[in-house]
């Protein structure tokens, strides 16, 4: 039973490592890549098996007895979200066998990208909150050498605010760790989940200070208002193959980790905090779609859409119940599919036209066709049109929002709903509809090998297939997503799986 | 003493937050400094200040344990360094690129 836990977190350091020892020859990089991101898909899928079969699995590592060594745990949230990580690593790695240069892939970007997705998949698997932090780091380090990685200008300057602004969250979540340690006297996130509810010594206003600690600390890495500026300033720097792994996985992990010490730790409290969470979250939405809506490039509009996004996500942890929780769930994976697709979509149209300016694009419908109905798909997914997925999302989030009776943040949602329609038909009409601008016309498309248009279509069409699959066929993901939520309500099954003895 | 340290603690993320504000990019690099070794000392005061024993804990002899400072924070601390030190490494290679590639260490002027 311990593989099943381990292995989301020793395939891609093996991968990692041995395309480290492969160093001068991408080639058998890329095959590495391939097989172990593959079999991370095939782990995550045998993890959520194990999960939904047998409840929720821990593992004490170098069996030192919980609560006193590191824990590594997987709920069925967890579970969900390795399998993304194990489903955007292959697609992604299958994207940057036909976008990557060669030389960054000769400087390490296989290596870098494994040892992204094990910093990624320890996240979400582990039981102990400094630990946490420890894997925090090892996804930060890998993220900021693909962030620089080809030392380009703008890449430099977009890494030195992402680089400054995560070290200072890094640097607060440490803190909130110290503190959390000197009230609780443990790291283990069950045993401090059981002292919360069981102990009343703990005085409330260091309890309230250490949510708001790491509310600030994962507000930064998820980008929630008014922390976000990094963002759009980084993420449409590096290649797009980096970009999408970035928005798929990165800000989404910050918002799993405040679902994980919202719902473990601060859930009694969670009253006190609800007004603030939905400002801040409308807020989030807000101003992640105006800048999108102000945006004439490509993928920095995509970049505004990660924040306003967040702010659904942050909506759904505010509002604590259980259809809201089941709506993060399912429009966590709904939006790491959905956005992923169109960041790939927008590197396809770089490379077939060689640039990212609205402006400058134009008439790909007419040269491209089948592009154009990816975007489409995947466009009309993110902004919420049935029946692809993030209808549903959002029909859970709107409902949860209404069932609460926060009618100001429900307007505000379905207002941004409308924003994010338009701005992605902002993109189709400039991008796909109207001619090519004449400056551009004929300067020669360039012709790329059939290979080469696979690489580059299988992996978006394999996830907008995704999302229409799990728009079409909700219910399964669903149930699913319901039963997660079941887990994150109900923190006494997280507790007595990691510490049966209590 | 715990209070001189929790005033240490205070003023060093005060002067690493000044320090960050400041255009110049060097001085970012002692900012980030001085609040991860404010961290670090935070944690340090938290691990219960004292000269008495080390962390060797001797069964026979029952309390003990009280008259030691907790070596778990001091192996975060450990921990937190040594990442620390990892990535302040990398911040230095990063500024001395852009200081190359633009040929200036102020940020206005970088663009």
């Amino acid at each position: 039973m311990g593989l099943t836990l381990l292995l989301p977190l020793l395939l891609p350091f093996l991968t990692a490592i041995l395309c480290l020892i492969a160093w001068d020859h991408p080639r058998v990089q890329r095959v590495l890549t391939l097989a172990g991101t593959a079999a991370l898909l095939a782990a995550g899928i045998r993890l959520a098996a194990a999960v939904q079969s047998a409840g929720i699995q821990s593992l004490d590592v170098g069996s030192w007895q919980a609560p006193y060594g590191i824990t590594l745990v997987a709920d069925l949230f967890s579970a969900i979200m390795i399998i993304m990580v194990g489903l955007m690593g292959l697609t992604i790695a299958i994207y940057s066998l036909a976008s990557m240069d060669a030389a960054r892939e000769s400087f390490g970007y296989y290596p870098l990208f494994n040892f992204l997705l094990m910093g990624v998949s320890g996240a979400f698997l582990t039981g102990d909150i400094f630990n946490l932090y420890v894997w925090f780091e090892v996804m930060l380090i890998a993220s900021f050498v693909l962030l620089a990685l080809g030392g380009e200008w703008p890449q430099l300057q977009g890494a030195i605010k992402y680089v400054t602004l995560n070290l200072v969250a890094s640097t607060i979540f440490l803190t909130a760790v110290g503190v959390l340690y000197g009230l609780t006297g443990m790291l283990n996130m069950a045993d401090i989940a059981q002292q919360f509810q069981h102990n009343s010594e703990i005085p409330e206003g260091l309890i309230l200070t250490l949510a708001a600690l790491f509310l600030v600390a994962f507000g930064v890495k998820a980008a929630l208002f008014p922390l976000f500026f990094w963002l759009p300033d980084s993420y449409h720097t590096p290649p797009v193959s980096v970009t999408a792994i970035f928005s798929a996985l990165l800000s989404k992990v910050g918002v799993y980790a405040l679902a994980r010490v919202f719902t473990l730790f601060f859930a009694p409290y969670i009253d006190t905090f609800q007004p603030l969470l939905l400002t801040i979250a409308a807020l989030t939405m807000v101003t992640g779609v105006l800048g999108a809506v102000a945006q004439y490039d490509f993928r920095r509009l995509l970049s505004f859409h990660i924040i306003s996004q967040i702010g659904y996500l942050l909506m759904a942890i505010a509002l604590f119940s259980h259809l809201a929780l089941t709506g993060l769930i399912f429009f966590m994976a709904h939006v790491i599919v959905a956005k992923s697709a169109l960041f790939l979509v927008s590197g396809l149209v770089y490379r077939l036209r060689g640039s990212y300016g609205l402006k400058e694009l134009g008439g790909v419908y007419r040269d491209y066709p089948g592009v154009a109905a990816l975007f489409l798909v995947a466009a009309l997914a993110l902004a919420g049109i049935p029946p692809f997925s993030g209808f549903w999302a959002k029909l859970a989030l709107i409902r949860a929002g209404l069932a609460a009776g926060q009618y100001a943040v429900v307007g505000v949602a379905l207002s941004v709903s409308l924003l994010t329609l338009f701005s992605m038909i902002k993109i189709w009409a400039e991008v796909f509809w109207k001619d090519a601008p004449a400056s551009t016309g004929s300067a020669g498309a360039p012709v790329l090998r059939p290979v080469t248009w696979a690489f580059y279509l299988l992996p978006i069409m394999v996830l907008v297939v995704v999302g229409v699959v799990m728009g079409l066929t909700a219910e399964p993901f669903f149930n699913l997503a319901q039963q997660a939520a079941d887990q994150l309500l109900n923190p006494a099954l997280y507790i007595e799986a990691v510490l049966p003895d209590f | 003493m715990v209070v001189i340290l929790a005033v240490i603690v205070g003023a060093l993320f005060a002067a690493g937050f000044y320090l960050l504000l400041r255009r110049n990019i060097v001085k970012l690099i002692f900012g980030l400094a001085l609040i991860s070794q404010g961290a670090n000392l935070l944690l340090f005061t938290l691990s219960r200040l004292t000269h008495r024993d080390p962390a060797f804990v001797t069964p026979e002899i029952p309390g003990t344990t009280l008259q030691m400072a907790d070596p778990i924070l001091q192996a975060l601390i450990l921990t937190a360094i040594v990442i620390g030190f990892g990535v302040q490494a990398f911040v230095i290679v990063l500024i001395k690129r852009s200081y190359q590639v633009a040929g200036s260490d102020d940020l206005d002027e970088m663009h």
